[in-house]
């Protein structure tokens, strides 16, 4: 009996900590000039979600790291980690 | 010498390029729709700039999966070569057919401008209409033109001489205020270990025809043109 297991990724995409963001100093200084004045290093990156079955937790991650690895990230200039939210197991048909 | 020009949903360049090699220059050019699987009778491919699949994830990530660019792959292993402008560049950097990334303008504005480029080798096809250390002058029209790599990298590019083109000042000085976008080292095109794939940030095509106010980008193509021709693959 084969269960698969559907599990919701929340990916975080950053930019390496080596790599500039101009993007990031832009919102900085608009938020300084709001008077958040206290406000430092602001660093904008993406956020993706997906749904993704696997027979198991292992071999999810698995999945989500080539994913990752090929295309969501790019390893250059990118960093990225992911949750995994399981959000129901079934009985499969098929292998 | 048959030149392809690689067609994406969202390239507009391409034409551009196309009325350089084919119109000026009167060379065989074909346009590359994106789900082509046979370029077999091409000698150079050129990646055009755009923003291909909408620059959706990042800058030229979605291109690479094309059925084309497969066949580019062969084509470049083979040792033919391959062009990419701009959005091209960009493309051929996330294929990791040239090493590094463009990323973010330093300053984040969208430039639009003619910039004087320093040439630096002329001993390859790419570049041997060009003199040593001659300052050109190419149009640029980029947000995510800022060259990066890290510094194993950097100096392995630096060490094998592969950045064709730098970015400088009128009169050829490679320091920061001739940097338009904040690339490392000024970079503005590299090739790879042999030469034969050349990605670089302004176009050489929309600087090929005098009615457009200069034609320091037409020497790309006939140092090409001039040069290649013995070292050509023989079409099967």
């Amino acid at each position: 009996m084969l269960v698969i297991h559907k599990y919701q990724a929340r990916i975080y995409v950053t930019l390496r900590p080596s790599v500039l963001d101009p993007a990031g100093v832009a919102v900085e200084s608009g938020l300084k000039q709001l008077g958040y004045e206290g406000v430092e290093q602001v660093r904008i990156g993406k956020y993706i979600e997906l749904m993704v079955s696997a027979g198991n937790e292992r071999k999810a991650r698995e999945q989500l790291d080539r994913i990752c690895d090929q295309l969501l990230a790019n390893p250059v200039i990118e960093n990225y980690r992911f949750d995994l939210v399981e959000v129901y197991a079934e009985i499969g048909t098929s292998s | 010498m048959k030149f392809g020009i690689v067609v994406f949903p969202g390239s507009n360049c391409d034409r551009d390029v196309a009325y350089v090699t084919e119109s000026l220059l009167k060379l065989p050019t074909r346009m590359v729709w994106h789900e082509e699987t046979d370029i077999s009778d091409l000698d150079v491919v050129v990646v055009p700039g755009g923003f291909s699949y909408g620059d959706y994830l990042r800058c030229g990530a979605l291109a690479q999966f094309s059925p084309v660019m497969g066949r580019v792959v062969e084509h470049a292993k083979q040792g033919k070569f391959v062009l990419g402008i701009c959005n091209g560049f960009q493309v051929l950097t996330e294929m990791g057919l040239l090493p590094g990334a463009l990323v973010r303008n330093r300053h984040l504005h969208f430039i639009c401008d003619r910039i004087p480029v320093k040439v630096e080798r002329i001993n390859l096809s790419w570049t041997s209409a060009y003199e040593a250390g001659q300052v050109i002058t190419l149009p640029i029209a980029h947000g995510e033109g800022r060259y990066y790599a890290d510094a194993d990298t950097l100096k392995a590019l630096e060490d094998n001489g592969q950045v064709l083109f730098r970015y400088c000042t009128a009169t050829g000085e490679t320091d920061d205020s001739g940097n338009p976008n904040g690339s490392v080292n000024n970079i503005a095109g590299i090739c790879d270990r042999t030469g034969k794939i050349l990605g670089m940030m302004p176009h050489p095509e929309r600087a090929s025809d005098p009615l457009l106010g200069g034609t320091d980008g037409l020497k790309l193509f006939e140092g090409l043109l001039a040069t290649a021709s013995d070292a050509l693959v023989p079409s099967p």
